[in-house]
């Protein structure tokens, strides 16, 4: 794994004295999560902004996300203070936290007015999704044909599904997990042996001719 | 460029992607070394990897370097 090659770095000045400053007495410490918080709250501000496109969630309900992510992010960095080893700045540190928050949180709120259904299985608009020209249409037909027959054919039921709402209906993989109740993770890996086995299908169809990082 | 070279770049897998749950676990300390111009990629290849064909990943990362940026 490459995370076991992290090393702990000595720690920078600004990252000791986070450290030193939230394991202080009362004063001190709470002064200290304050600044935390509000540099959170800013953080997670920004960035609910900054994918404001590509949610449902608007207006106020955006704020109050960030809000929620801040508030739940800061509880998670003070319980996990001890595991910080020093492998970044404290502050990237605990930005990291805020910005996964964010992410499951707008990941869950999707489903609140979602543009597609679970399960719509819109195949006709996968040309689109893939930035085929409508006049070329009939010439990726074929190979298009031969994405479907493989997953509606060799995939699991379950492959089927998570690929059809990611791939063909374009829903976000962090919404899908929220859904169905799994990690980010195992979404990633049913979608990684897809692409891997379709791909494979592709090119022993003659659809694809060079293999392609997978054999090296 | 090839008319389906989106959906074949899209097929292209890397064996070397260390899949979500390690690309997040060591986010912090890549996205600093990129902030710092560093060789993240060429000491984490596999991140780097993972970052390229992930999108929710690779949006937390854009996201984790532009509020590294903002301090």
């Amino acid at each position: 794994m490459e995370s076991a090659r992290l090393t702990a770095k000595e720690l920078d000045e600004e990252s000791s004295a986070w450290l030193c400053r939230l394991g202080a007495g009362d004063g001190e410490r709470r002064a200290a999560e304050r600044e935390l918080h509000a540099r959170l709250v800013r953080i997670a501000l920004a960035e609910v902004r900054r994918r404001s496109a590509s949610t449902p969630v608007t207006g106020p309900e955006l704020d109050d996300v960030a809000h929620q992510a801040a508030d739940d992010a800061m509880f998670a960095i003070l319980a996990k203070l001890g595991d910080f080893r020093g492998e970044s700045r404290f502050i990237t540190w605990a930005y990291r936290f805020v910005i996964l928050e964010v992410s499951a949180k707008l990941g869950r709120h999707y489903w609140r007015s979602p543009p597609v259904a679970l399960d719509a299985g819109q195949w006709e608009r996968l040309p689109d999704r893939f930035g085929i020209d409508p006049a070329r249409h009939a010439e990726a037909a074929g190979m298009l044909a031969e994405v479907r027959r493989v997953v509606d054919e060799e995939l699991t039921a379950h492959q089927r599904r998570v690929f059809t709402a990611i791939v063909v209906d374009e829903i976000p993989l962090d919404a899908l997990a929220a859904r169905l109740g799994l990690r980010r993770n195992a979404v990633y890996k049913v979608i990684f042996d897809a692409r891997r086995k379709i791909r494979r299908a592709l090119v022993a169809n003659g659809y694809l001719e060079e293999p392609g990082l997978e054999q090296r | 460029m090839s008319k389906l070279e989106r959906l074949e770049r899209f097929l292209r897998t890397d064996p070397r992607d260390v899949g979500c749950d390690e690309a997040m676990a060591i986010l912090h300390a890549y996205a600093d070394l990129v902030a710092a111009g560093e060789d993240a990629a060429g000491r984490y290849p596999g991140v780097a990897a993972h970052l390229a064909a992930c999108g929710p990943c690779g949006e937390d990362f854009n996201g984790l370097l532009l509020a590294v940026g903002d301090g």
